[in-house]
């Protein structure tokens, strides 16, 4: 068979062409492979999370605080949720962006060889860190912290409810680790494509190396630096196991120092037993969980076509 | 050209065949190895169920009776079907027993509905199931009125706190008061100042769902923390100063104290003895005693009295009547 092969791509303008057209229908079954699991995950969720979504209504699902799913008169508001997925990855982006751009600044621009040796293979193992393991720390550094400086700010409070320690602040922090190496590989990889001579000229004109990078350098990675935010964001609301470990995953207003759930945590804490109507609902959060990504991945190929745009 | 396109086609046409050849010559191969499985595992199966009949038989030699079920399993097949419905507290254990019970009898066709105890021991009276799965005991008018209550199981549960706690017991009305949030302090339930901090389970466990039902404060509680599994709520208030949680008895261990309950330690002894109050029978009602019942369902019960069937009961974190 091998000899055969071998033969034939050797021998003759005939099988050569065959070859070519057999490897070109290959690779049009594979990609179509990608192209129909994106459809039917996206047939799959709206058939499933629709359903509820009329059955307990628009209005008492996406805007009602009360969850309460297997109580006997049930309610399934899901705004709590909704609110912490999108404050929670807002405050992550907002600690972590920076932290990221900088670092990729430096391992771009400032850092000496020798540094960026140590500083590189780090992030890239950041990176390749399960995420289990965050959360596993954050359960045994960050909450037990965490309850401390929450006894000491509500000592003697008569309506906060004490949580251990598994609250907002610490799925915020833990998230913010982990969209880390995101943002840093893309940022740096864009800063580095940002054409020599526009530095060059930079310089040339007599700005130093840090006003170079502020106003030439990064406003010319613009659109790669959005892309890396926006791929951090993605990041950030479709992590699960995590959070579910330091968040405490009661259903609370978001605020610091609450126990709170997220769209991912709800899913993932209530699948196990659920049954029914709400089994159904969870479905639905897992729905509008799918819009979320699917909206941020619109605004990516929107940044990513301005981006090219700008460049013609 | 023309010819060129041709020959094109034919070579894409030819290409398609191979494709498809290779495909089907894959899919013909798996089939056969499978084929070859399935023969195996049934091989084996068969092996094991020998096997576990002749520990079943040695086991069974000092107690006649169960002896003697165990031979009549041997000699007749029994077949049939056996319909359950209620209790979704007992899902897990009406699952496991109709999995492995029609794993063993292949001709009996076990089929359980979660609809409630109620429902549960209505359905079994008026004749349309034969078990009513109940996660409480029979009233007296569903006695009366000719359900029999077997305990197949028991389920306890015990609160646990972190092992600095000095608290080592609670009145069941100060538990209901931590659990709805009316205590936050330790302090407040002869302990030291140290904030509450309530870890239950997630909406839907059966664990939470006997742990409210039997203080009756079904969705009144106020968690700081919602975990989804018992191994989850153990470490938890484990590593918490001042955390209380609730757990199966069958996964306590020294990581975690139990507190005793209106002066009652939470043991299995003190469960049978029907003292700790955070525990209720699973019962498999019947329509009249099981005598009266078909074979499948008489054998059912037999089953579950082997070493197999208490096995199974405690695999799925339950205490074994006495």
């Amino acid at each position: 068979m091998d000899d055969y092969t071998a033969s034939s791509l050797t021998s003759g303008a005939h099988q050569k062409r065959m070859a070519e057209v057999v490897a070109h229908i290959i690779f049009t079954v594979c990609a179509f492979f990608a192209v129909l699991a994106v459809i039917s995950i996206t047939l799959y969720m709206i058939a499933n999370g629709t359903p509820a979504l009329f059955k307990v209504g628009i209005k008492d699902i996406l805007f009602s605080t009360l969850w309460k799913p297997t109580a006997a008169e049930p309610s399934f508001g899901i705004l709590y949720v909704i609110l912490t997925s999108v404050i929670g990855t807002f405050m992550a982006i907002l600690l972590g962006v920076p932290i990221g751009l900088l670092t990729a600044v430096f391992l771009a621009e400032v850092a000496p060889k020798r540094l960026t040796a140590v500083v590189k293979p780090a992030v890239e193992l950041l990176a390749g860190i399960p995420s289990v393991i965050y959360g596993l720390l954050g359960l045994m550094i960050l909450n037990p912290l965490m309850y401390r400086w929450e006894k000491a700010l509500f000592r003697g409070s008569e309506t906060h409810q004490f949580t251990g320690g598994a609250n907002l602040i610490s799925a915020v922090l833990v998230l913010a680790i982990m969209i880390l190496p995101t943002v840093i590989n893309i940022s740096e990889s864009s800063l580095k494509a940002v054409s020599p001579q526009l530095k060059a000229a930079s310089l040339a004109l007599g700005a130093s190396h840090v006003q170079t990078i502020f106003k030439v350098m990064i406003p010319a990675a613009k659109s790669g630096i959005m892309t890396a935010v926006v791929l951090g964001v993605g990041r950030a609301i479709g992590e699960a196991m995590a959070i579910s470990l330091v968040s405490g995953s009661s259903v609370n207003l978001p605020l610091p120092f609450n126990s709170v759930r997220f769209l991912t945590t709800a899913i993932v804490s209530e699948m196990g037993y659920a049954s029914g109507l709400h089994r159904q609902v969870l479905f639905t959060i897992g729905l509008v969980l799918f819009v979320f990504i699917m909206l941020i991945n619109v605004i990516l190929n929107g940044i990513l076509k301005k981006g090219e745009d700008g460049n013609d | 050209m023309k010819k060129n396109r041709v020959t094109k086609m034919m070579a894409a046409l030819g290409a398609t065949a191979l494709l498809l050849g290779s495909l089907t010559g894959c899919g013909s191969t798996s089939t056969e190895t499978t084929g070859a499985a399935a023969v195996e595992t049934t091989e084996q199966a068969s092996v094991q169920e020998e096997s576990d009949t002749d520990t079943a038989a040695e086991d069974a030699e000092p107690q006649e009776e169960t002896e003697q079920a165990v031979e009549e399993t041997t000699d007749k097949a029994i077949s049939g079907t056996i319909t359950m419905a209620g209790s979704t507290s007992m899902e897990k254990l009406a699952n496991a027993v109709a999995e492995s019970f029609m794993e063993k009898y292949p001709d009996v066709t076990v089929t359980a509905e979660f609809t409630g105890s109620s429902a549960g021991i209505e359905a079994v009276l008026n004749g349309s199931v034969d078990i009513g799965n109940s996660s409480r005991s029979l009233k007296d008018e569903e006695k009366a009125s000719g359900a029999v209550e077997n305990i197949v199981a028991i389920d306890g549960i015990a609160v646990v706190t972190d092992p600095a706690n000095t608290v080592t017991g609670l009145t069941t009305e100060q538990l209901i008061s931590i659990y709805t949030g009316e205590t936050k302090n330790w302090s407040d339930v002869g302990g030291e100042d140290e904030a509450i901090v309530v870890v239950g389970r997630e909406a839907g466990s059966g664990t939470r769902g006997a742990f409210e039902e039997l203080l009756g404060i079904e969705d009144a509680c106020a968690y700081a923390n919602e975990l989804d599994s018992t191994g989850a709520v153990m470490a938890k208030v484990a590593s918490t100063p001042g955390a209380i949680g609730y757990v199966s008895l069958d996964v306590l261990d020294d990581t975690v104290i139990a507190l005793s309950l209106d002066g009652v330690e939470a043991t299995e002894e003190n469960i049978k003895g029907g003292t700790y109050s955070l525990s209720r029978p699973f019962v498999m009602a019947t329509n009249g005693e099981i005598s009266q019942q078909s074979d499948a369902v008489q054998e059912l019960f037999a089953y579950l009295q082997t070493e197999e069937g208490k096995n199974l009961i405690t695999t799925v974190g339950l205490i074994i009547p006495d």
